[in-house]
Protein backbone atom coordinates (compact mmCIF):
# COMPACT_ATOMS: atom_id res chain seq x y z
CA UNK A 1 0.00 0.00 0.00
CA UNK A 2 2.40 2.35 0.75
CA UNK A 3 4.70 1.80 -2.09
CA UNK A 4 1.11 2.24 -4.29
CA UNK A 5 0.76 5.43 -2.23
CA UNK A 6 4.40 6.62 -3.03
CA UNK A 7 3.84 5.73 -7.05
CA UNK A 8 0.54 8.09 -6.86
CA UNK A 9 2.61 10.97 -5.08
CA UNK A 10 5.81 11.05 -7.61
CA UNK A 11 3.31 11.13 -10.52
CA UNK A 12 1.29 13.52 -8.84
CA UNK A 13 4.65 16.02 -7.73
CA UNK A 14 6.58 15.75 -10.86
CA UNK A 15 3.59 15.88 -13.52
CA UNK A 16 2.45 18.86 -11.42
CA UNK A 17 5.47 20.61 -12.27
CA UNK A 18 5.35 19.48 -15.61
CA UNK A 19 2.44 20.86 -16.32
CA UNK A 20 3.08 24.15 -14.51
CA UNK A 21 5.63 24.36 -16.87
CA UNK A 22 3.27 26.26 -19.18
CA UNK A 23 1.54 28.67 -17.86
CA UNK A 24 0.74 30.72 -20.68
CA UNK A 25 -0.81 27.95 -22.50
CA UNK A 26 -2.50 26.60 -19.21
CA UNK A 27 -4.38 30.12 -19.17
CA UNK A 28 -5.04 30.07 -23.23
CA UNK A 29 -6.27 26.31 -22.71
CA UNK A 30 -9.21 27.80 -20.47
CA UNK A 31 -9.93 30.50 -22.48
CA UNK A 32 -10.16 28.18 -25.77
CA UNK A 33 -12.44 26.22 -23.77
CA UNK A 34 -14.98 29.34 -23.35
CA UNK A 35 -17.49 27.91 -25.98
CA UNK A 36 -20.24 27.47 -23.27
CA UNK A 37 -19.81 30.84 -22.58
CA UNK A 38 -20.45 31.97 -25.64
CA UNK A 39 -23.60 29.17 -26.08
CA UNK A 40 -24.39 31.12 -22.68
CA UNK A 41 -25.07 34.40 -24.56
CA UNK A 42 -26.84 32.92 -27.30
CA UNK A 43 -29.58 31.09 -25.22
CA UNK A 44 -29.69 33.83 -22.87
CA UNK A 45 -30.60 36.24 -25.51
CA UNK A 46 -32.82 33.57 -27.18
CA UNK A 47 -34.78 32.60 -24.16
CA UNK A 48 -35.71 36.76 -23.27
CA UNK A 49 -37.75 36.64 -26.80
CA UNK A 50 -38.81 32.77 -27.11
CA UNK A 51 -40.31 30.01 -25.50
CA UNK A 52 -38.44 28.15 -23.44
CA UNK A 53 -38.61 25.73 -20.21
CA UNK A 54 -35.73 27.23 -19.19
CA UNK A 55 -35.05 30.82 -18.36
CA UNK A 56 -32.06 33.45 -19.14
CA UNK A 57 -30.74 32.99 -16.01
CA UNK A 58 -31.34 29.27 -16.15
CA UNK A 59 -29.48 29.06 -19.21
CA UNK A 60 -27.02 31.61 -17.65
CA UNK A 61 -26.39 29.05 -14.18
CA UNK A 62 -26.40 25.64 -16.95
CA UNK A 63 -23.99 26.97 -19.33
CA UNK A 64 -21.07 28.74 -16.21
CA UNK A 65 -21.99 25.21 -14.90
CA UNK A 66 -21.09 23.30 -18.43
CA UNK A 67 -17.66 25.60 -18.40
CA UNK A 68 -17.12 24.15 -15.22
CA UNK A 69 -17.52 20.47 -15.87
CA UNK A 70 -15.21 21.48 -19.13
CA UNK A 71 -13.04 22.27 -17.18
CA UNK A 72 -12.75 19.27 -15.14
CA UNK A 73 -13.04 16.73 -17.78
CA UNK A 74 -11.32 17.83 -20.53
CA UNK A 75 -9.14 14.95 -22.06
CA UNK A 76 -6.22 14.98 -24.77
CA UNK A 77 -4.92 11.65 -24.06
CA UNK A 78 -5.51 10.29 -27.83
CA UNK A 79 -3.05 13.30 -28.92
CA UNK A 80 -0.14 11.95 -27.11
CA UNK A 81 -0.95 8.38 -27.11
CA UNK A 82 -0.66 8.42 -31.47
CA UNK A 83 2.66 10.14 -30.97
CA UNK A 84 3.95 7.95 -28.64
CA UNK A 85 2.72 4.95 -30.99
CA UNK A 86 3.28 6.66 -34.34
CA UNK A 87 7.10 7.97 -33.36
CA UNK A 88 7.89 5.15 -30.85
CA UNK A 89 8.00 7.03 -27.78
CA UNK A 90 6.16 4.32 -26.53
CA UNK A 91 8.96 2.11 -26.14
CA UNK A 92 10.98 3.22 -22.89
CA UNK A 93 7.50 3.15 -21.10
CA UNK A 94 6.51 -0.33 -22.28
CA UNK A 95 9.87 -1.41 -20.54
CA UNK A 96 8.75 0.27 -16.60
CA UNK A 97 6.86 -2.36 -14.63
CA UNK A 98 4.09 -0.05 -14.64
CA UNK A 99 1.29 -0.02 -17.41
CA UNK A 100 2.20 3.56 -19.28
CA UNK A 101 -1.61 4.71 -19.29
CA UNK A 102 -0.69 5.53 -15.51
CA UNK A 103 1.60 8.53 -17.18
CA UNK A 104 -1.61 10.26 -19.14
CA UNK A 105 -3.81 10.42 -15.96
CA UNK A 106 -1.17 11.53 -13.81
CA UNK A 107 -0.45 14.21 -16.11
CA UNK A 108 -4.84 14.41 -16.90
CA UNK A 109 -5.05 14.80 -12.94
CA UNK A 110 -2.11 17.50 -12.19
CA UNK A 111 -3.13 19.41 -14.77
CA UNK A 112 -6.87 19.65 -13.23
CA UNK A 113 -4.71 21.11 -10.22
CA UNK A 114 -2.92 23.36 -12.45
CA UNK A 115 -5.88 24.61 -14.12
CA UNK A 116 -7.73 25.48 -11.11
CA UNK A 117 -6.76 28.57 -10.17
CA UNK A 118 -7.53 30.17 -13.83
CA UNK A 119 -10.64 28.72 -14.18
CA UNK A 120 -11.57 29.64 -10.61
CA UNK A 121 -10.78 33.01 -11.23
CA UNK A 122 -12.93 33.04 -14.60
CA UNK A 123 -15.71 31.62 -12.68
CA UNK A 124 -15.27 34.26 -9.97
CA UNK A 125 -14.86 37.01 -12.70
CA UNK A 126 -18.17 35.80 -14.28
CA UNK A 127 -20.46 36.05 -11.15
CA UNK A 128 -19.04 39.50 -10.02
CA UNK A 129 -19.87 40.59 -13.72
CA UNK A 130 -23.51 38.97 -13.30
CA UNK A 131 -24.14 38.58 -9.71
CA UNK A 132 -28.16 37.77 -10.28
CA UNK A 133 -26.74 34.23 -11.82
CA UNK A 134 -24.94 33.28 -8.54
CA UNK A 135 -26.71 30.19 -6.66
CA UNK A 136 -24.95 27.69 -4.49
CA UNK A 137 -25.89 24.12 -5.15
CA UNK A 138 -28.02 21.93 -2.15
CA UNK A 139 -25.82 19.92 -0.22
CA UNK A 140 -26.85 16.19 -2.22
CA UNK A 141 -26.67 18.35 -5.56
CA UNK A 142 -22.78 19.84 -5.03
CA UNK A 143 -21.79 15.79 -3.91
CA UNK A 144 -23.63 14.26 -6.37
CA UNK A 145 -22.02 16.58 -9.09
CA UNK A 146 -18.98 16.43 -7.44
CA UNK A 147 -18.98 12.72 -7.86
CA UNK A 148 -20.58 12.80 -11.66
CA UNK A 149 -17.27 15.04 -12.74
CA UNK A 150 -14.81 12.26 -11.78
CA UNK A 151 -16.91 9.65 -13.40
CA UNK A 152 -17.97 11.93 -16.00
CA UNK A 153 -14.00 12.35 -16.78
CA UNK A 154 -13.40 8.56 -15.75
CA UNK A 155 -16.17 8.11 -18.68
CA UNK A 156 -14.50 10.05 -21.26
CA UNK A 157 -10.90 9.29 -20.40
CA UNK A 158 -11.25 6.15 -21.00
CA UNK A 159 -13.48 6.54 -24.15
CA UNK A 160 -10.80 8.37 -25.34
CA UNK A 161 -7.63 6.00 -24.71
CA UNK A 162 -9.68 3.19 -26.10
CA UNK A 163 -9.93 5.56 -29.54
CA UNK A 164 -6.37 5.98 -28.86
CA UNK A 165 -5.38 2.34 -29.28
CA UNK A 166 -6.56 2.43 -32.56
CA UNK A 167 -2.90 3.89 -32.94
CA UNK A 168 -1.74 0.28 -33.12
CA UNK A 169 -3.31 -0.29 -36.66
CA UNK A 170 -4.44 2.99 -38.06
CA UNK A 171 -1.63 5.46 -36.94
CA UNK A 172 -4.07 8.21 -37.43
CA UNK A 173 -6.75 7.79 -34.12
CA UNK A 174 -7.46 10.92 -33.64
CA UNK A 175 -9.84 11.31 -36.62
CA UNK A 176 -11.99 8.78 -34.74
CA UNK A 177 -11.63 11.50 -31.88
CA UNK A 178 -12.73 14.45 -34.32
CA UNK A 179 -15.98 11.80 -35.96
CA UNK A 180 -16.64 10.80 -32.50
CA UNK A 181 -16.59 14.74 -30.97
CA UNK A 182 -19.34 16.04 -33.58
CA UNK A 183 -21.58 13.87 -31.36
CA UNK A 184 -19.96 15.02 -28.20
CA UNK A 185 -20.55 18.55 -29.11
CA UNK A 186 -24.17 18.12 -29.94
CA UNK A 187 -25.28 14.94 -27.42
CA UNK A 188 -23.71 16.00 -24.19
CA UNK A 189 -25.43 19.24 -23.54
CA UNK A 190 -22.60 21.11 -24.24
CA UNK A 191 -24.72 23.25 -27.30
CA UNK A 192 -28.26 23.15 -25.95
CA UNK A 193 -29.58 21.82 -22.63
CA UNK A 194 -30.96 18.31 -23.40
CA UNK A 195 -34.07 19.52 -22.27
CA UNK A 196 -34.57 21.53 -25.24
CA UNK A 197 -34.11 18.10 -27.40
CA UNK A 198 -37.70 15.95 -28.84
CA UNK A 199 -38.59 13.80 -26.30
CA UNK A 200 -37.92 10.87 -29.21
CA UNK A 201 -34.33 11.86 -29.21
CA UNK A 202 -33.50 12.40 -25.77
CA UNK A 203 -35.20 9.00 -25.02
CA UNK A 204 -32.47 7.33 -27.40
CA UNK A 205 -29.96 9.56 -26.39
CA UNK A 206 -29.77 8.96 -22.24
CA UNK A 207 -28.76 5.49 -23.00
CA UNK A 208 -25.44 6.41 -25.03
CA UNK A 209 -22.62 7.80 -22.97
CA UNK A 210 -22.82 11.15 -24.69
CA UNK A 211 -24.97 12.99 -21.57
CA UNK A 212 -23.22 11.58 -19.07
CA UNK A 213 -19.82 13.48 -19.80
CA UNK A 214 -21.70 17.13 -19.39
CA UNK A 215 -25.36 17.77 -18.95
CA UNK A 216 -25.77 14.99 -16.51
CA UNK A 217 -22.91 16.78 -13.67
CA UNK A 218 -24.60 20.19 -14.84
CA UNK A 219 -27.95 18.76 -13.70
CA UNK A 220 -27.16 17.85 -10.33
CA UNK A 221 -24.83 21.11 -9.72
CA UNK A 222 -27.89 23.72 -11.51
CA UNK A 223 -30.92 21.58 -9.89
CA UNK A 224 -32.57 20.51 -13.14
CA UNK A 225 -34.60 17.24 -12.96
CA UNK A 226 -32.77 14.18 -13.22
CA UNK A 227 -32.95 10.53 -12.48
CA UNK A 228 -29.79 10.47 -9.82
CA UNK A 229 -29.51 6.35 -9.72
CA UNK A 230 -30.65 5.81 -13.52
CA UNK A 231 -27.66 8.07 -14.29
CA UNK A 232 -24.73 6.61 -12.05
CA UNK A 233 -25.79 3.53 -13.23
CA UNK A 234 -25.30 4.22 -17.09
CA UNK A 235 -22.04 6.28 -16.18
CA UNK A 236 -20.73 2.62 -14.45
CA UNK A 237 -22.20 0.28 -17.03
CA UNK A 238 -20.06 2.49 -20.00
CA UNK A 239 -16.72 2.99 -17.80
CA UNK A 240 -17.19 -0.74 -17.52
CA UNK A 241 -17.72 -1.64 -20.99
CA UNK A 242 -15.23 0.92 -22.37
CA UNK A 243 -12.51 -0.62 -19.83
CA UNK A 244 -13.20 -4.35 -20.92
CA UNK A 245 -12.60 -3.02 -24.91
CA UNK A 246 -9.84 -1.17 -23.70
CA UNK A 247 -7.27 -3.66 -22.06
CA UNK A 248 -8.87 -5.92 -24.98
CA UNK A 249 -7.60 -3.76 -27.66
CA UNK A 250 -4.30 -2.86 -25.24
CA UNK A 251 -3.23 -6.74 -25.58
CA UNK A 252 -3.66 -7.02 -29.19
CA UNK A 253 -2.22 -3.74 -29.85
CA UNK A 254 0.53 -4.26 -28.20
CA UNK A 255 1.20 -7.61 -29.54
CA UNK A 256 1.01 -5.39 -33.12
CA UNK A 257 3.28 -3.05 -31.94
CA UNK A 258 6.81 -2.34 -34.00
CA UNK A 259 8.72 0.30 -31.97
CA UNK A 260 8.29 2.80 -35.32
CA UNK A 261 11.53 4.56 -35.25
CA UNK A 262 13.01 3.46 -32.33
CA UNK B 1 24.10 -20.86 -17.39
CA UNK B 2 23.26 -18.55 -20.01
CA UNK B 3 21.35 -15.11 -19.55
CA UNK B 4 20.28 -14.61 -22.95
CA UNK B 5 19.36 -17.17 -25.28
CA UNK B 6 17.83 -16.75 -29.10
CA UNK B 7 16.88 -20.09 -30.84
CA UNK B 8 15.92 -19.18 -34.57
CA UNK B 9 14.42 -15.83 -34.41
CA UNK B 10 12.35 -14.82 -36.88
CA UNK B 11 10.71 -11.57 -37.53
CA UNK B 12 8.81 -10.76 -40.40
CA UNK B 13 6.51 -7.92 -40.80
CA UNK B 14 4.55 -6.10 -43.53
CA UNK B 15 5.39 -3.19 -45.38
CA UNK B 16 3.27 -1.10 -47.19
CA UNK B 17 4.29 -0.84 -51.03
CA UNK B 18 3.65 2.37 -52.89
CA UNK B 19 4.43 2.76 -56.73
CA UNK B 20 5.38 6.79 -57.37
CA UNK B 21 3.16 8.91 -59.18
CA UNK B 22 -0.47 9.85 -59.32
CA UNK B 23 -1.33 6.57 -60.50
CA UNK B 24 0.54 4.83 -57.45
CA UNK B 25 -0.92 7.24 -55.21
CA UNK B 26 -4.95 6.10 -55.89
CA UNK B 27 -4.15 2.46 -56.23
CA UNK B 28 -2.11 3.05 -53.02
CA UNK B 29 -5.38 4.57 -51.14
CA UNK B 30 -7.62 1.76 -52.82
CA UNK B 31 -6.29 -0.99 -52.39
CA UNK B 32 -2.86 -1.08 -50.50
CA UNK B 33 0.10 -3.78 -51.29
CA UNK B 34 2.24 -5.10 -48.96
CA UNK B 35 5.11 -6.83 -48.97
CA UNK B 36 6.72 -8.92 -46.39
CA UNK B 37 10.30 -7.87 -45.20
CA UNK B 38 11.97 -10.77 -43.37
CA UNK B 39 14.10 -8.56 -40.69
CA UNK B 40 15.53 -11.08 -38.80
CA UNK B 41 16.14 -14.98 -39.75
CA UNK B 42 17.01 -17.70 -37.70
CA UNK B 43 19.21 -15.74 -35.10
CA UNK B 44 20.79 -18.11 -32.83
CA UNK B 45 23.14 -17.21 -30.09
CA UNK B 46 23.94 -17.55 -25.89
CA UNK B 47 25.21 -15.10 -24.22
CA UNK B 48 26.65 -15.75 -20.56
CA UNK B 49 26.00 -13.20 -17.06
CA UNK B 50 28.58 -10.41 -17.15
CA UNK B 51 29.87 -10.76 -21.13
CA UNK B 52 30.20 -7.71 -23.30
CA UNK B 53 29.05 -8.65 -25.99
CA UNK B 54 28.97 -6.00 -29.64
CA UNK B 55 26.41 -6.41 -31.78
CA UNK B 56 27.44 -4.95 -35.67
CA UNK B 57 25.46 -4.80 -38.39
CA UNK B 58 24.71 -2.33 -41.18
CA UNK B 59 22.14 -0.21 -41.29
CA UNK B 60 18.56 -2.21 -41.87
CA UNK B 61 20.50 -5.48 -40.62
CA UNK B 62 18.14 -6.02 -37.78
CA UNK B 63 20.13 -5.40 -35.23
CA UNK B 64 17.51 -3.27 -33.53
CA UNK B 65 14.54 -5.54 -34.44
CA UNK B 66 16.73 -8.09 -32.15
CA UNK B 67 16.68 -6.08 -29.31
CA UNK B 68 13.18 -5.15 -29.50
CA UNK B 69 12.54 -8.84 -29.71
CA UNK B 70 14.77 -9.51 -26.50
CA UNK B 71 13.39 -6.69 -24.55
CA UNK B 72 10.01 -7.51 -25.14
CA UNK B 73 9.16 -4.69 -26.94
CA UNK B 74 7.83 -6.82 -30.04
CA UNK B 75 6.62 -10.37 -30.35
CA UNK B 76 9.08 -12.90 -32.43
CA UNK B 77 7.31 -14.34 -35.71
CA UNK B 78 9.45 -17.58 -34.97
CA UNK B 79 11.68 -19.36 -32.78
CA UNK B 80 12.71 -18.92 -29.05
CA UNK B 81 13.85 -16.12 -27.07
CA UNK B 82 15.09 -16.28 -23.12
CA UNK B 83 16.41 -13.35 -20.74
CA UNK B 84 17.48 -13.44 -17.42
CA UNK B 85 14.96 -16.45 -17.24
CA UNK B 86 11.64 -14.63 -18.93
CA UNK B 87 9.98 -14.71 -22.21
CA UNK B 88 10.48 -11.40 -23.05
CA UNK B 89 7.91 -10.36 -24.95
CA UNK B 90 5.01 -11.55 -21.82
CA UNK B 91 6.41 -8.20 -20.27
CA UNK B 92 6.33 -9.51 -16.68
CA UNK B 93 7.45 -6.99 -14.28
CA UNK B 94 10.22 -9.05 -12.71
CA UNK B 95 11.60 -9.64 -16.36
CA UNK B 96 11.13 -5.84 -16.66
CA UNK B 97 12.88 -5.00 -13.23
CA UNK B 98 16.20 -7.01 -14.99
CA UNK B 99 16.87 -5.21 -17.64
CA UNK B 100 17.07 -1.88 -19.68
CA UNK B 101 17.49 -0.65 -23.13
CA UNK B 102 19.18 2.79 -23.90
CA UNK B 103 18.32 4.14 -27.45
CA UNK B 104 21.14 6.28 -29.02
CA UNK B 105 17.97 8.36 -30.22
CA UNK B 106 15.10 8.16 -27.67
CA UNK B 107 14.75 9.56 -24.39
CA UNK B 108 12.70 8.47 -21.40
CA UNK B 109 13.55 11.65 -19.66
CA UNK B 110 10.49 14.42 -19.21
CA UNK B 111 12.50 17.36 -21.53
CA UNK B 112 11.20 20.43 -19.75
CA UNK B 113 11.90 18.79 -16.37
CA UNK B 114 15.34 18.63 -14.46
CA UNK B 115 16.41 14.84 -15.03
CA UNK B 116 15.85 14.39 -11.11
CA UNK B 117 12.19 14.26 -11.53
CA UNK B 118 11.98 11.89 -13.82
CA UNK B 119 14.67 9.38 -11.50
CA UNK B 120 11.63 10.15 -8.82
CA UNK B 121 9.21 8.64 -10.81
CA UNK B 122 11.62 5.87 -11.49
CA UNK B 123 12.00 5.27 -8.28
CA UNK B 124 8.26 5.01 -7.13
CA UNK B 125 8.26 2.70 -10.37
CA UNK B 126 11.05 -0.15 -9.25
CA UNK B 127 10.12 0.74 -5.71
CA UNK B 128 13.79 2.10 -4.43
CA UNK B 129 13.50 3.45 -1.31
CA UNK B 130 14.59 7.18 -0.63
CA UNK B 131 17.86 6.06 0.84
CA UNK B 132 18.82 3.75 -1.43
CA UNK B 133 17.66 6.26 -4.55
CA UNK B 134 20.24 8.92 -2.84
CA UNK B 135 22.80 6.84 -2.59
CA UNK B 136 22.53 5.65 -6.12
CA UNK B 137 21.60 8.92 -7.78
CA UNK B 138 25.10 9.64 -5.77
CA UNK B 139 27.05 6.91 -7.11
CA UNK B 140 25.63 7.07 -10.85
CA UNK B 141 26.08 10.81 -11.36
CA UNK B 142 29.27 10.36 -9.58
CA UNK B 143 30.64 7.72 -12.45
CA UNK B 144 29.41 9.64 -15.01
CA UNK B 145 30.09 12.87 -14.07
CA UNK B 146 26.98 14.61 -13.53
CA UNK B 147 27.08 16.06 -10.67
CA UNK B 148 24.76 18.86 -10.34
CA UNK B 149 23.43 18.87 -13.20
CA UNK B 150 20.84 16.48 -12.59
CA UNK B 151 18.46 19.59 -11.18
CA UNK B 152 18.80 21.40 -14.42
CA UNK B 153 15.74 20.94 -16.98
CA UNK B 154 16.98 18.32 -19.63
CA UNK B 155 16.39 20.39 -22.57
CA UNK B 156 19.32 22.68 -21.50
CA UNK B 157 22.00 19.97 -21.09
CA UNK B 158 24.44 19.33 -23.65
CA UNK B 159 23.71 16.31 -25.65
CA UNK B 160 26.48 14.34 -24.02
CA UNK B 161 24.94 15.36 -20.85
CA UNK B 162 21.55 14.32 -21.53
CA UNK B 163 22.87 10.34 -22.91
CA UNK B 164 24.76 10.34 -19.38
CA UNK B 165 21.37 11.32 -17.61
CA UNK B 166 19.24 9.03 -20.07
CA UNK B 167 21.78 6.27 -19.17
CA UNK B 168 21.51 7.16 -15.38
CA UNK B 169 17.48 6.84 -15.60
CA UNK B 170 18.13 3.43 -17.30
CA UNK B 171 19.74 2.14 -14.79
CA UNK B 172 18.70 3.57 -11.39
CA UNK B 173 16.96 0.25 -10.99
CA UNK B 174 20.79 -1.43 -11.46
CA UNK B 175 19.37 -3.97 -14.14
CA UNK B 176 21.49 -6.85 -14.79
CA UNK B 177 21.11 -7.10 -18.76
CA UNK B 178 21.71 -3.68 -20.20
CA UNK B 179 20.83 -3.63 -24.34
CA UNK B 180 22.26 -0.59 -25.52
CA UNK B 181 21.30 0.51 -29.04
CA UNK B 182 23.95 3.26 -30.34
CA UNK B 183 24.55 4.81 -26.71
CA UNK B 184 27.18 6.78 -28.46
CA UNK B 185 25.39 8.29 -31.34
CA UNK B 186 26.17 12.14 -32.34
CA UNK B 187 28.35 12.71 -29.14
CA UNK B 188 31.77 14.28 -29.25
CA UNK B 189 34.62 12.14 -28.56
CA UNK B 190 35.21 13.14 -25.15
CA UNK B 191 31.60 12.64 -24.04
CA UNK B 192 31.49 8.60 -25.86
CA UNK B 193 35.49 7.89 -23.99
CA UNK B 194 33.54 8.81 -21.02
CA UNK B 195 30.03 7.33 -21.51
CA UNK B 196 32.09 3.80 -22.69
CA UNK B 197 34.59 4.23 -19.39
CA UNK B 198 31.30 4.15 -17.58
CA UNK B 199 30.05 1.00 -18.83
CA UNK B 200 33.10 -1.02 -18.42
CA UNK B 201 32.69 0.38 -14.98
CA UNK B 202 29.29 -0.29 -14.39
CA UNK B 203 29.58 -3.75 -16.11
CA UNK B 204 33.01 -4.92 -13.71
CA UNK B 205 31.47 -3.32 -10.21
CA UNK B 206 27.62 -5.01 -11.44
CA UNK B 207 28.83 -7.96 -13.17
CA UNK B 208 26.29 -7.02 -15.52
CA UNK B 209 25.43 -8.52 -19.21
CA UNK B 210 25.37 -6.01 -21.67
CA UNK B 211 24.68 -6.59 -25.36
CA UNK B 212 25.77 -3.58 -27.39
CA UNK B 213 25.10 -1.79 -30.69
CA UNK B 214 27.14 0.83 -32.16
CA UNK B 215 28.63 2.34 -35.35
CA UNK B 216 31.59 3.70 -33.82
CA UNK B 217 34.04 0.58 -33.91
CA UNK B 218 35.78 2.57 -30.75
CA UNK B 219 33.38 1.78 -28.35
CA UNK B 220 33.38 -1.95 -29.77
CA UNK B 221 36.70 -2.38 -29.31
CA UNK B 222 37.22 -0.55 -25.92
CA UNK B 223 34.17 -2.64 -24.68
CA UNK B 224 33.76 -5.97 -26.43
CA UNK B 225 35.58 -8.83 -26.49
CA UNK B 226 33.16 -10.77 -28.99
CA UNK B 227 31.12 -9.78 -31.35
CA UNK B 228 28.23 -10.63 -33.73
CA UNK B 229 27.82 -9.88 -36.72
CA UNK B 230 24.52 -9.37 -38.80
CA UNK B 231 23.88 -8.80 -42.25
CA UNK B 232 20.19 -8.72 -44.06
CA UNK B 233 18.87 -10.29 -40.99
CA UNK B 234 21.17 -13.15 -40.37
CA UNK B 235 23.93 -14.34 -38.05
CA UNK B 236 27.20 -14.49 -39.91
CA UNK B 237 29.87 -14.67 -36.96
CA UNK B 238 29.64 -15.01 -33.61
CA UNK B 239 33.35 -15.23 -31.68
CA UNK B 240 36.12 -13.13 -30.68
CA UNK B 241 36.82 -9.70 -31.93
CA UNK B 242 40.94 -10.60 -32.66
CA UNK B 243 39.78 -13.80 -34.67
CA UNK B 244 37.70 -11.89 -36.75
CA UNK B 245 40.46 -9.48 -37.48
CA UNK B 246 43.29 -11.93 -37.79
CA UNK B 247 40.88 -14.05 -40.39
CA UNK B 248 39.61 -10.85 -42.38
CA UNK B 249 42.88 -8.85 -42.30
CA UNK B 250 45.62 -11.30 -42.85
CA UNK B 251 47.25 -8.75 -43.77
CA UNK B 252 49.21 -5.97 -41.84
CA UNK B 253 50.17 -2.17 -42.72
CA UNK B 254 53.97 -1.79 -42.24
CA UNK B 255 54.44 2.22 -42.75
CA UNK B 256 58.12 3.39 -43.27
CA UNK B 257 59.97 6.57 -44.15
CA UNK B 258 63.39 6.37 -45.39
CA UNK B 259 66.14 8.21 -46.30
CA UNK B 260 65.69 8.46 -50.11
CA UNK B 261 62.20 8.68 -51.88
CA UNK B 262 62.30 4.76 -53.41
CA UNK B 263 62.04 3.09 -56.53
CA UNK B 264 58.24 1.64 -56.50
CA UNK B 265 58.97 -1.88 -58.84
CA UNK B 266 62.01 -2.24 -55.86
CA UNK B 267 59.46 -2.06 -53.19
CA UNK B 268 57.13 -4.90 -54.82
CA UNK B 269 59.34 -7.84 -53.15
CA UNK B 270 58.45 -6.73 -49.85
CA UNK B 271 54.54 -7.01 -50.11
CA UNK B 272 51.64 -5.33 -51.58
CA UNK B 273 52.51 -1.27 -52.04
CA UNK B 274 49.50 0.79 -50.50
CA UNK B 275 51.11 3.87 -51.36
CA UNK B 276 54.01 5.56 -51.90
CA UNK B 277 54.69 10.05 -51.05
CA UNK B 278 58.14 10.90 -51.48
CA UNK B 279 60.20 9.29 -48.57
CA UNK B 280 56.74 7.67 -47.25
CA UNK B 281 56.03 4.35 -48.19
CA UNK B 282 52.83 2.01 -47.07
CA UNK B 283 52.74 -1.54 -47.45
CA UNK B 284 50.42 -4.26 -46.59
CA UNK B 285 52.61 -7.50 -45.43
CA UNK B 286 50.86 -10.73 -45.00
CA UNK B 287 50.59 -11.85 -40.91
CA UNK B 288 52.74 -14.84 -41.82
CA UNK B 289 55.65 -13.07 -43.35
CA UNK B 290 56.32 -10.26 -41.05
CA UNK B 291 59.14 -11.21 -39.64
CA UNK B 292 61.48 -12.17 -42.01
CA UNK B 293 60.39 -9.07 -44.12
CA UNK B 294 60.98 -6.57 -41.55
CA UNK B 295 64.40 -8.19 -40.86
CA UNK B 296 64.65 -8.14 -45.16
CA UNK B 297 63.53 -4.10 -45.60
CA UNK B 298 65.41 -2.93 -42.62
CA UNK B 299 68.77 -4.76 -44.14
CA UNK B 300 68.46 -3.87 -47.57
CA UNK B 301 67.02 -0.12 -47.01
CA UNK B 302 67.80 2.91 -45.03
CA UNK B 303 64.92 3.27 -43.26
CA UNK B 304 64.16 6.28 -40.87
CA UNK B 305 61.25 5.22 -39.14
CA UNK B 306 59.22 1.97 -39.49
CA UNK B 307 55.65 1.00 -37.50
CA UNK B 308 53.30 -1.88 -37.97
CA UNK B 309 49.51 -1.69 -37.60
CA UNK B 310 46.51 -3.30 -38.01
CA UNK B 311 44.39 -2.32 -40.49
CA UNK B 312 41.60 -0.19 -39.36
CA UNK B 313 38.58 -2.39 -37.75
CA UNK B 314 36.04 0.08 -39.81
CA UNK B 315 37.73 -1.58 -42.57
CA UNK B 316 37.35 -5.15 -42.14
CA UNK B 317 34.18 -5.13 -40.78
CA UNK B 318 32.89 -2.75 -43.96
CA UNK B 319 34.68 -5.95 -46.19
CA UNK B 320 32.98 -8.36 -43.68
CA UNK B 321 29.29 -6.64 -44.66
CA UNK B 322 30.28 -6.34 -48.17
CA UNK B 323 31.01 -9.78 -48.82
CA UNK B 324 28.29 -10.53 -47.00
CA UNK B 325 29.76 -13.76 -45.43
CA UNK B 326 32.93 -14.33 -42.87
CA UNK B 327 34.30 -18.02 -44.24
Amino acid sequence: MTALFRKIKAFLVVYYAYMLEYRAELLLWVLANSLPLIMMGVWSQAATGGQFSLTALDFARYFIAVFVVRQFTIVWVIWDFEREVVEGKLSPRLLQPIDPVWHHVAGHASERLARLPFSTGLVILFFILYPQAFWWPNLMGLIGGILAIVLAFTLRFIIQYTFALFAFWVERATAIEQLWFLFYLFLSGMIAPLDLFPDAVRNVVEWTPFPYLIYFPVSLLVGIPTPVAKGFAIMLAWCGLGLLINRWLWRRGIKHYSGMGA
Amino acid sequence: MTIITCDHLDKVYPVAVKEPGLKGTLSHFFQRQHRLVKAVQGVSFQIDPAEVVGFLGPNGAGKTTTLKMLTGLIHPSGGQVQVAGHIPFRRHAKFLTKITLVMGQKQQLLWDLPALDSLKINAAVYQISRREFEYRVDELSDMLALRGKLTQPVRKLSLGERMKAELLAALLHHPQVLFLDEPTLGLDVNAQVSVREFLKEYNQRYNATILLTSHYMADITALCDRVLLIHQGQLIYDGALNQLMSRFAPYREVKLELVQPPDPADLQKYGEVEAVTGREVRLLVRRADLTPTVSKILANLQVLDLTITDPPIEEIIGRVFQSGKVT
